[in-house]
């Protein structure tokens, strides 16, 4: 729609004649103007990126920039958010006009390469799958041949379902939106038998409908989506630092260390925690990404550890209730790994 | 005389410093002027290679040949998901100019039918076309188009209701669900083109019975039953040889499926909510041109007309339209334009015209600069057609001073 040409062409204006942009280094800029811009989620998808009725961002993306402030500046509230479409969020990012996105958005070659991003961390493994009213009796993806698929356009999901369907020699008729809003808005009017989104979407929208009782996910899961931060290709510094935001989440898990017990953790006897933490005299690793002392310490104040984010966002102390499945550490059967710390 | 020829002098003007020579300065400035642009666009274009190169992305528009991947649910030419980036914006390009030429056939119909309701001097009539003007001109087209959509395409049956009603009276042919209108399709058999061939006779035919009762009657006065004449022509003799071809045509019903219809013909809800509401929309500004147009004739030349002898009808159809027309045609032109770049609302309803698609090859091929500069070319094209042909009918229209 019309904010969607504005960005583009902002970004089309930026890339023709905004050679500073994209050239300067993005840490310096974020010190600079003394904020992180963040690109997250515009249409409230709970558990990843949501505006609750007074306006305060929660989410998983959210906590990732959060983290990002805080191991910058020592203060999580120094960021900003723009809320993007799936369509919106490349040339915002290409263009300068944010620091980093955080949209659950899937790491993929094509956008690693091509589009000119970096991608790394994964805050949350996902695969794409499919919602159905439970009326219609289907229990399986496989009985779908013929149906009219609710999807958002500009989406890896976009890519999968037509995949699926021809891969298993099915039909579909695909019903194409911009916005989540309106695809959940024809989903629920009955504008389409099925919908389709990443497996987590579809827990967050289906909350979202009159009666979620009357919907159900169905069990097969189509593809890999693994969602993570992205930030512009050739500048190595930035990424280490949003990088090693999110390790640094997963390392404070693995070492027990939570916002409660933080402080107490600095005097811990582990040298594995102090170094961590800051606490090592000679440490240069803040120093080192470019970040103070204590930045581990500022992000776990901040956003807890990664899976009291996981909980609080998306999980058991969430409406979502979604287990930790892949995104467990990696010594309980997950994904969730960070490299060592030192 | 040697003051008069003093005067008139040798026809060169007076002499004077070149800094004020006017033809001199009108060059300079236009050089200096074509300098900057040429100027300008050079170091943007300049600009946006350095920039892409930088970000390790490369200029050009090669990725049009890249296979698609995604499908799309409007597509009146073949189209799958292993077609090309290319082929997926000729189905957005051509889903664009369905709509936009629907929608102005539509809007004209409409906004002419209203407008002169407008001036009609039954109450009833004339307030309601006021009603439906101040409503639609008032109101973002966005809105309109989500009203059809959500406020009353949605609310329709559903599908699953039609298939319990197909139970009650399997005879039904035609549908009206909220996942569209479904009609049955016309499968033409072998010997159709025959049909098709007596048709293009019987309307070449009938054009040129038009000319020569037209001459026959501004020379003997006499005018020939010239629309029975024509329709005998258009329908009839096409309609004969229908039958003597033994009707090479089968109607492909909609039938029940797993989850929608099967066969027949389906117009999608995003078509519909699209163009409706684009009509609809720009029917209240024609209506107003309309309005305004008859309005610039002068009451005299009806009153004229009526002293000739001619009915109501004849005096607006012979006097007042073709001189009201010569008011209502450049402003009409712009309300087309609208309407056509208006299309482009459709990406908020998912019809897949041009920006939507293009929308989606930009998301997924990184080529912002290209698709943008695609979007900009095809939409300055059809605008542009679009007032050529305008101003040649406006041209044809105008008053011929003899």
């Amino acid at each position: 729609m019309a904010k969607k040409i504005v960005t583009a062409l902002v970004g089309a204006a930026v890339l023709g004649l905004g050679a500073t942009a994209a050239q300067a280094d993005t840490l310096s800029d974020v010190k600079a103007k003394g904020f992180v811009q963040c690109g997250v989620n515009g249409s409230n998808l709970a558990g990843f990126g949501a505006q609750d009725s007074a306006g305060n961002w929660a989410g998983l993306d959210i906590d990732l920039c959060k983290a990002v402030a805080a191991a910058v500046f020592g203060d999580a509230t120094k960021v900003k958010f723009t809320p993007l479409s799936a369509k919106d969020r490349f040339p915002a990012l290409q263009s300068g006009e944010i620091d980093l996105l955080a949209r659950n958005t899937t790491w993929s070659v094509s956008r690693d390469s091509q589009l000119g991003f970096d991608f790394r961390a994964v805050n949350y493994y996902d695969g794409q799958g499919f919602m159905v009213k439970k009326e219609l009796g289907v229990k399986s993806a496989l009985e779908l041949s013929g149906a009219s698929v609710c999807v958002q356009s500009g989406t890896t999901t976009e890519l999968n379902l037509a995949d699926y369907f021809r891969s298993n020699n099915m039909d579909f008729k695909p019903v194409v939106f911009e916005a989540q809003d309106e695809a959940d808005a024809a989903y629920n009017a009955g504008r389409c038998d099925a919908y389709t989104t990443d497996a987590s979407g579809l827990y967050s929208i289906r909350l979202k409908m009159a009666n979620p009782d009357d919907h159900m996910v169905l069990p097969e899961i189509i593809s890999k989506e693994p969602l993570g931060p992205a930030v512009r290709q050739n500048d190595s510094k930035w990424f280490d630092i949003v990088t090693w935001s999110h390790y640094a989440m997963v390392a404070a898990e693995e070492f027990g260390i939570t916002t409660a017990n933080v402080e107490e953790m600095k005097k811990s006897a582990n040298p594995d925690i102090k170094r961590f933490l800051g606490e090592e005299a000679d440490s240069t690793i803040g120093a080192d990404l470019g970040l103070p002392k204590d930045w581990a310490v500022q992000i776990i104040k901040a956003v807890g550890n990664y899976g009291e984010s996981f909980d609080r966002n998306v999980g058991e102390g969430s409406p979502l209730k979604i287990a930790r499945g892949l995104n467990a550490q990696w010594t309980k059967g997950g994904l969730q790994y960070a490299p060592p710390i030192r | 005389m040697a003051l008069a020829d003093a005067r008139t002098g040798s026809g060169e003007p007076p002499k004077v410093s070149l800094l004020y020579n006017p033809a001199l300065r009108s060059v300079v400035y236009q050089v200096v002027t074509l300098v900057v642009i040429i100027g300008a666009v050079w170091y943007a274009w300049n600009n946006v290679v350095q920039n892409l190169a930088r970000a390790n992305m490369t200029a050009g528009f090669g990725f049009l040949n890249s296979r698609a991947g995604f499908d799309l649910a409007q597509a009146l030419i073949p189209y799958s998901s292993d077609s090309t980036y290319f082929r997926a914006l000729q189905v957005g390009l051509l889903n664009t100019l369905v709509v936009a030429a629907a929608g102005i056939v539509t809007a004209t119909i409409v906004g002419l039918l209203v407008g002169v309701g407008r001036l009609s001097h039954n109450w009833l009539i004339a307030r309601l076309c006021t009603i439906y003007v101040e409503i639609f001109r008032n109101i973002p087209p966005l809105l309109v188009i989500f009203f059809w959509y959500l406020g009353v395409l949605a609310l329709l049956p559903s599908i699953r209701t039609i298939f319990q009603n197909l139970k009650e009276d399997p005879n039904a042919v035609f549908f009206i669900s909220n996942r569209g209108i479904y009609m049955p399709a016309p499968v033409f058999g072998e010997g159709f083109g025959v049909v098709l061939v007596a048709l293009l006779i019987g309307i070449v035919a009938a054009i040129v019975f038009t000319i020569w009762a037209n001459a026959r009657q501004r020379a003997t006065g006499q005018r020939p039953p010239v629309l029975w004449i024509n329709l005998a022509l258009v329908v009839l003799l096409p309609l004969a040889v229908f039958i003597v071809m033994g009707q090479p045509l089968t109607l492909d019903y909609a039938v029940p499926g797993s989850f929608n219809m099967k066969g027949g013909m389906v117009i999608g809800p995003e078509f519909l909510a699209l163009y409706l509401a684009l009509s609809l929309y720009t029917a209240s500004f024609i209506a107003e041109i309309v309005r305004a147009g008859i309005r610039g004739v002068s009451h005299g030349q009806s009153e004229a007309s009526y002293a000739l002898g001619l009915r109501p009808g004849q005096a607006t159809r012979l006097v007042v339209l073709p001189q009201a027309l010569r008011i209502i045609i450049p402003p009409l032109t712009s309300q087309y334009l609208n309407l056509i770049k208006n299309s482009s609302l459709a990406v908020a309803v998912g019809y897949a015209d041009l920006v939507a698609v293009g929308g989606t090859i930009l998301n997924q091929s990184g080529k912002s600069i290209e698709i943008i500069s695609i979007w900009m070319l095809i939409y300055v094209s059809i605008s542009l057609i679009t007032s050529l042909f305008m101003n040649w009918f406006n041209a044809k229209m105008a008053l011929v001073e003899r």
